[in-house]
């Protein structure tokens, strides 16, 4: 009679398996997620500590109960925090801006129009895409010394404008408009310009903010180019700023005041993130890379 | 659909005087350059066409402290975070509650500046005067002794740069892992456990086969990215990265052509170049290792 199974009891242990295997994966993930806003965590509460209350803290506190603005003026006042800031947004807009003028004109092109050398130009392009930028910059940075466009917006800007990534993106999703419509658009005696502006980009809209998004992403955070086109402060973005900020910074070690300027940095990032989170990482996960 | 060559052009040309000028000329003009000998950046002439660029370089020992740092950067990282990647993947995609807000969580590092946070990372590990910094601290609860993780032990410093390089490219590897485990056929599931197929069973002859082309993506853009590693290093180090022992091949490029070391273009197209060969034999190697392991 011992041969009889005792179903309840394995299903017992089953579940109490499985409780248990839910229980470590909830604290391995939580773990990690602790890990990953840490540093967060850090940078704000050490911006809000005062200089002599961090300097004099040889055990780090891990709360602070007086908590101080006076870094974060500090980080306008001491360093021209503001003036990187307005830089890093006209090197955004524009960049970003004349990328989607580019970017769509190109696409529109491969997408929709038809004209001899279109599958070779194709080709090159896609071929592009394998390009490391280290291998393409040493000759940006002779050719934009060369034309005197050293610390200028225009020496920022140019080389910074065309992904070819983003024209593939853009093409295939211009692709899948049905041709009916451009059928029709033309019996009707819309011009290819005016399809493309009236029709097309209100159906690819997602996949222009998507776009949109990345490219504002990469320029914020984009570093080695500005640094290597751009010694003098009035055109330092926030990287460079962050760097100089750390090399020689308040003319002492003040690091509250530097962990002020950034999260005064990250923030707008973080923001647009949030908003977007659900954009940007279907963008991302459709073809960006880092790293 | 009617011939319009003229039209169809002059859409491209945008983007064509774009890509001449900024990727296709100085792709041209960078073998060029690391082929003349003695390059007066000054006086834009030289006086032979040859090796002797790449023999420098590859005789220049910063060049070979880079290599070194960089090959050991994309040993530890690459295998590293791909598996973490996927750890954490398979429990994301294990339970429900609370899946959208880790998700999210993971993701963060991905927006952030790399060099703004990087400053963050430097104070959490360095060792000053007037404070052991809080790793230190951590490391004390558990007996061990302090270490300046900045500016101490070469291997102190890199751990804290594998570390923070595992940290950046994580979210982007968890993103990818987690569609790829989305969307495998639930079917495939229901008929193993039908079966009473062990889990580790399913995982390894289900789950693993139908993720390996995103996994093996992951390893190519791993290996890729962490080749060209770079600002983490600045973030951590300060720019004078030879100094800390702590150049990269990258980072070498940009130290020849610009800054107290610069001035060298031909030195940094020759180190461009022989950084391109590695990265380009590299993934040809991947992509035949895939052959074999991937499965389509």
């Amino acid at each position: 009679m011992g041969h009889q199974i005792d179903y309840q009891k394995i299903e017992k242990t089953s579940e109490h398996r499985k409780k248990v295997w839910k229980v470590v994966t909830y604290v391995l993930l939580t773990f990690w997620a602790l890990m990953v806003l840490f540093p967060f965590y850090w940078m704000v509460l050490t911006s809000v500590k005062s200089y002599g209350a961090y300097n004099s803290e040889h055990i780090p506190a891990l709360y602070t109960l007086s908590p101080t603005t006076e870094n974060y003026k500090e980080a306008f006042t001491a360093v021209p925090l503001g003036r990187y800031f307005g830089n890093t947004i006209i090197f955004t807009v524009v960049t970003t801006a004349l990328m989607l003028i580019v970017t769509v004109l190109a696409a529109f092109a491969f997408a929709r129009l038809n004209f001899r050398g279109k599958d070779l130009a194709f080709t090159i392009f896609l071929s592009l895409m394998m390009i490391p930028t280290e291998l393409v910059v040493i000759t940006n940075y002779v050719t934009v010394t060369d034309l005197d466009l050293r610390n200028s917006f225009t020496g920022l800007i140019l080389p910074s404008v065309t992904s070819v990534f983003y024209i593939y993106l853009l093409r295939e999703n211009f692709a899948q408009i049905p041709d009916e419509l451009y059928y029709a658009a033309k019996v009707d005696g819309t011009s290819d310009f005016k399809y493309l502006c009236r029709v097309m980009i209100p159906i690819c809209r997602p996949t222009l903010i998507t776009i949109t998004i990345l490219k504002v992403i990469e320029c914020w955070n984009s570093y080695v180019w500005p640094r290597l086109v751009t010694d003098e402060e009035a055109y330092f973005l926030v990287s460079n700023g962050i760097q100089s900020i750390r090399e020689n910074g308040f003319g002492r070690e003040n690091i509250p005041a530097m962990m002020a300027a950034v999260v005064v940095i990250s923030v707008p990032l973080i923001v647009l993130f949030l908003l977007f989170h659900k954009k940007i990482m279907e963008g991302v996960s459709r073809g960006g890379t880092k790293g | 659909m009617e011939q319009n060559n003229r039209k169809g052009w002059l859409y491209l040309l945008p983007a064509m005087v774009f890509l001449g000028v900024f990727m296709v000329y100085p792709l041209i003009d960078v073998l060029i350059y690391s082929m003349e000998e003695g390059y007066n950046f000054a006086s834009q002439t030289f006086f032979g066409v040859g090796g002797y660029n790449y023999s420098y370089v590859l005789h220049d020992p910063y060049f070979m402290q880079a290599v070194q740092n960089t090959f050991l950067l994309v040993m530890v990282t690459v295998p590293l975070s791909t598996g973490i990647a996927l750890l954490i993947s398979i429990g994301l995609s294990s339970i429900e509650k609370l899946r959208n807000l880790y998700q999210t969580i993971y993701f963060l590092p991905y927006v952030t500046n790399t060099l703004a946070v990087g400053l963050v990372f430097m104070i959490l590990f360095q060792k000053t005067p007037y404070t052991d910094g809080l790793v230190n601290l951590i490391i004390s609860w558990f007996g061990g002794t302090s270490i300046d993780f900045i500016e101490g032990p070469y291997w102190a410093k890199m751990f804290v740069l594998c570390f923070y390089t595992i940290w950046v490219v994580l979210p982007f590897k968890i993103l990818i892992l987690t569609s790829a485990l989305a969307s495998v056929n639930d079917t495939y599931y229901q008929a193993a456990r039908v079966d009473g197929t062990s889990r580790l069973r399913m995982f390894t002859r289900i789950t693993l086969p139908m993720i390996s082309p995103s996994i093996f993506y992951l390893v190519i853009t791993g290996f890729i990215g962490a080749f060209k590693a770079y600002s983490d290093a600045v973030a951590l180090f300060g720019t004078d990265l030879n100094a800390a022992e702590m150049n990269t091949i990258v980072g070498y490029v940009y130290d020849m052509l610009y800054g107290s070391s610069g001035g060298y273009p031909s030195y940094a197209s020759a180190a461009a170049m022989i950084l391109f060969a590695i990265v380009l034999t590299i993934t040809c190697i991947n992509l035949l290792v895939s052959r074999k392991y991937v499965h389509y």
